[in-house]
């Protein structure tokens, strides 16, 4: 060790636990990006290269036979403009509800605001179920309405008190008196200084909002028949699962083989073109979804 | 605690007295405000507990919920009895359980790693790519493992084949497989995620700590055993001890979409099962809702019991608390 370190150097045993924990850090972040990198390799590739099995790392014959196949599926198409029509307008209608309840349960002085919290934060302990929402549904008369996707579910306990917890610790009430004075009113005070001030939780619930509306499958599945109207995952399960029992089933692997070929590479392109509106946003939004769980964990 | 300004807590003092006018006067705004909200929820998230008395009735359409003729406990004991009860608790319990024990350990080890790493932007890479598998939805998970996994012309199936010349054992279709590429894709997915919360739980900790025992000369594997481990402790009893309160309450999604015949007999658990009395198969009676209303409110009140028992230890334990 030369005598011009004043810092506190490394220790051998230092150095031996510092080559042990990059180990494991590569060895988990070639688990985790391995199979995102198969895909996206495969996609790219040609249909003979992926049903031979040459593809391992990199794209093998790049083509973009896979994504020609995507794009010309009137579902895919159909599922695709479905779901951003759904992603918007239930964004909308969840970050609506969601804000017009934070902000007054933030009060702390709004007489029964306690009984009014439990009220919603008992609906993430208890439900009535899958068949009794159902049939609430069915006598609302949504069943197979495009507007089931974008009414069912709209407000999230867990997300409401994100933006309570976070309009609570980041607003100085004091802000809230010299509004007062001015002669403000609540409904001024929340458009005019709350929701400008929550710019960040707001950014966060939309993530959240979004990505479950455009992930899931559960509502379209329970609700809607018509085809026209599914969202895009409907398509995906039909596209992608619906081969499974087939796939377990089939003694001879040849005719497996033979089978596959484009059916296979197109699943590829249509997992990546499925994915990419999340993926784009994805770096963008890591900073707030980071925040997002410390507002949630303060009091989840 | 930051104290409210004199007018806002003459406020409060004068909403004190409980007048209807005064507190009307004050807060009408905050009110309407809620009135949408509250009126949404009482619909959508209140209104199916009114249906939950199918449960304890025989439901006939024609009848409608409110005149179908009580039964009693009858499904419910249908269901105590019936050849799928043991069967689809035990894979229940099973399957969260060996869940939580593979799920829970991994975030923090991951957590631990990352907090030493020094590179600033190496750290900050690790974290996005970790994170990245969260947000991929449960349909296309399912359609990449299908994928990957399958042993003909999947990745596992080529390098099986390359390494051996034959062809590869069909997991996917193998029912001791399931719950273990249910649980190891679950990692996959969340490890990643599940490990933010550590991480703020080790930012927090005092570098006065480290400084300290850096002094006392301990390394830097000492300082993890001896510094960041506790500092993490409430946080990871926390986080167990609310995971132990969901041990019951296995999603359906994704179980649903890894079913198939040959697996059913590991993979049924209580959701999927409610769904498949009243919508899967063949028909059924119209008293089918019943049924899987009774299974399912079974499971919700077994739930509900463990997380508000869970609760009621875990704010024994610490500040902190669902509510």
């Amino acid at each position: 060790m030369s005598k011009t370190h004043n810092k506190i150097s490394d220790s051998r045993e230092d150095k031996i636990f510092n080559i042990i924990i990059h180990i494991i850090i590569a060895a988990l972040l070639v688990i985790i990006a391995y199979p995102l990198i198969f895909v996206l390799s495969s996609s790219f590739s040609s249909k003979d290269a992926v049903t031979n099995g040459k593809v391992f790392l990199f794209p093998v014959d790049f083509s973009l036979e896979g994504y020609e196949a995507v794009f010309k599926k009137n579902d895919v198409i159909i599922g695709y403009r479905n779901t951003f029509i759904y992603t918007i307008i239930g964004t909308m209608i969840n970050l609506f509800l969601t804000m017009i309840a934070a902000y007054p349960l933030s009060r702390k002085d709004l007489p029964f605001g306690k009984g009014l919290i439990l009220l919603f934060t008992f609906t993430m302990i208890f439900s009535g179920g899958m068949i009794p929402t159902y049939m609430l549904v069915k006598s609302v008369g949504l069943i197979n309405k495009p507007a089931v996707m974008v009414l069912v579910g709209s407000i999230s306990a867990y997300n409401l008190i994100i933006a309570r917890t976070f309009i609570q610790n980041n607003i100085p009430i004091e802000l809230l008196e010299a509004s007062r004075i001015d002669g403000c009113s609540d409904f001024l005070y929340f458009a005019k200084i709350v929701l400008p001030l929550s710019k960040s939780v707001i950014a966060v619930l939309t993530l959240y909002y979004a990505i479950t509306h455009w992930n899931s499958y559960f509502n379209a599945f329970i609700y809607l028949n018509n085809r026209k109207y599914w969202p895009l995952q409907l398509y995906l399960r039909e596209i992608l699962l619906e081969n499974q029992i087939d796939a377990s089933q089939i003694v001879d692997p040849e005719l497996q083989e033979a089978k596959q070929g484009m059916a296979n590479l197109l699943k590829y392109s249509l997992i990546v073109v499925s994915t990419i509106p999340v993926m784009l946003l994805y770096p963008f939004i890591q900073k707030h979804f980071v925040t997002g769980v410390m507002i949630g964990s303060v009091k989840g | 605690m930051k104290k409210a300004p004199a007018a806002l807590q003459r406020e409060i003092r004068s909403t004190n007295g409980r007048s209807a006018t005064r507190i009307f006067k004050n807060y009408w705004q905050l009110y309407v405000m809620l009135l949408l909200p509250v009126i949404y929820i009482l619909i959508y998230n209140y209104g199916p507990m009114i249906g939950l008395q199918m449960a304890f009735k025989d439901y006939t359409p024609s009848l409608g919920m409110f005149k179908s003729p009580w039964v009693g406990l009858k499904y419910f004991k249908k269901f105590f009895n019936d050849y799928q009860f043991t069967r689809t608790i035990i894979n229940t319990v099973r399957t969260s359980v060996y869940s939580l024990a593979v799920n829970f350990p991994f975030p923090i080890i991951l957590a631990l790693c990352i907090n030493l790493l020094r590179n600033e932007k190496y750290k900050k890479t690790v974290q996005m790519v970790m994170y990245a598998p969260h947000f991929i939805s449960i349909v296309v998970l399912v359609g990449m493992m299908n994928q990957i996994l399958n042993p003909y012309v999947g990745l596992y199936g080529n390098i099986y084949k390359m390494f051996t010349g034959s062809y590869a054992p069909n997991i996917l279709a193998d029912s001791k497989s399931f719950i273990h590429l249910y649980v190891w894709s679950g990692v996959w997915q969340n490890m990643g995620y599940s490990s933010i919360i550590y991480l703020a739980a080790l930012s927090g900790i005092s570098p006065d700590l480290h400084e300290a025992a850096q002094i006392d000369g301990a390394s830097r594997f000492k300082r993890v055993l001896h510094v960041d481990i506790p500092g993490i402790v409430p946080t990871i009893v926390i986080m167990l001890i609310l995971n132990c309160g969901r041990i019951m309450n296995i999603g359906f999604e994704k179980i649903y979409l890894m079913q198939n015949p040959i697996n059913l007999k590991e993979s049924q658990v209580i959701s999927t099962l409610v769904y498949e009395k009243s919508f899967g198969g063949a028909g059924g009676s119209a008293t089918k809702y019943s049924y899987s209303t009774a299974i399912g409110l079974f499971n919700s009140v077994v739930n509900f019991v463990l997380i508000v028992t869970v609760n009621k230890i875990t704010s024994k334990l610490s500040e902190t608390s669902l509510w």
